[in-house]
């Protein structure tokens, strides 16, 4: 990673002296550092990132899940935060759509528990450890996960929209 | 008599009167004060709700019509007033209020959301009450003006006004509330 930062250049530093393998990519969209992880190794490197001093990512912003319909991956995106310093970090993980499976890291963050359980709503992706996985803001009935990408925004039930009343 | 002329007070309906007494027929009589004393339960859940806070407040006022108590019990209420976007997981909450209203009831849904999910056509909202419960008056408008939701519960008056007292014992009335799943 080509950087003018040097807390970032040492961040990804200590990542990768620790975590060779799973580190598949680092860099700086919009000046926030993002690493690209292997999902194995998620728990250890987010314990990581958190606990040791010189790094003190101790606060999970946010997590949330994505969809990339051209390569048919689902993801999931940590943002930490050190108080501290002021420094973000983007943590991103991909893995195929047939085995949407990852850690979860309630044992990290109690915080991640609504959040894990809003990312299996939309996109559902099983959270493994998770102590109370189901959905949080969609009906129980749902039979679908909406925010992935084959399912269509529109509604099926809606009666209105026939062409012939717009004159198409 | 004396009343003022600044007071209007509703005519009665068709019927034979004289001296000391008056008849008529009594679904014309229960017509006219159920007409004059609709206790609405307002349901309202977004921006509609905001334009029914004016309908309800002086300067429109409601309570001209006779809807002077809002009911915030569905025990007591004959109007259920639907009021903004009822999401998915509502639909059930929304029929269970619809169900423990006693009958004669009506429903009118008011603005674009209640009537057919309006501008959101997704997989979170109900596209429309009526996929839940039966709807008696559709207010258009997004939101509509007091004027217009003023001039729904009218349209609502005429409905109960004219209503027969045998219109709820009815087997089309009967499988109206079947296909919604009501026994």
């Amino acid at each position: 990673m080509e950087s003018n930062n040097a807390d970032h250049i040492k961040i990804v530093e200590r990542l990768k002296e620790r975590f060779a393998e799973s580190i598949k990519d680092a860099a700086e969209p919009f000046g926030m550092l993002t690493v690209s992880v292997e999902r194995k190794d998620i728990i250890a490197i987010i314990s990581f990132l958190s606990k040791e001093e010189d790094l003190g990512f101790a606060f999970l912003t946010d997590l949330c899940g994505m969809h990339y319909d051209t390569t048919d991956q689902l993801g999931v995106v940590y943002h930490l935060h050190n108080m501290y310093s002021g420094i973000r970090i983007r943590i991103k993980t991909l893995f195929p759509k047939s085995n949407p499976e990852i850690d979860s890291i309630t044992s990290l963050f109690e915080a991640a528990n609504w959040q894990e359980r809003e990312t299996y709503d939309f996109f559902g992706i099983i959270f493994k450890g998770h102590p109370n996985l189901k959905r949080i803001l969609n009906m129980d009935e749902m039979d679908y996960f909406p925010l992935r990408k084959e399912y269509a925004l529109e509604d099926g039930t809606r009666t209105d929209k026939n062409d012939s009343m717009f004159g198409r | 008599m004396g009343v003022s002329p600044d007071i209007q007070i509703v005519t009665a309906p068709e019927g034979a009167g004289g001296e000391g007494f008056f008849a008529t027929s009594l679904d014309k009589a229960v017509g006219l004060a159920r007409k004059n004393s609709i206790w609405p339960l307002p349901f309202a859940t977004s921006c509609c709700g905001i334009e029914f806070m004016a309908t309800m407040a002086s300067h429109y006022d409601m309570a001209r019509f006779g809807s002077e108590r809002n009911s915030f019990s569905p025990r007591q209420a004959d109007l259920l007033m639907v009021m903004g976007t009822i999401s998915k997981k509502m639909g059930p909450i929304l029929k269970q209020v619809y169900l423990q209203m006693a009958e004669p009831r009506w429903v009118i849904a008011v603005g674009a959301c209640a009537s057919s999910g309006g501008i959101f056509d997704t997989y979170s909202v109900l596209q429309g009450i009526d996929k839940v419960i039966p709807v008696d008056v559709y207010v258009p408008g997004c939101p509509p003006r007091p004027e217009q939701i003023l001039d729904g519960l009218m349209r609502i008056q005429d409905l109960v006004q004219n209503e027969t007292l045998r219109r709820r014992e009815s087997p089309e009335y009967k499988a109206l509330m079947n296909s919604y799943g009501i026994e």
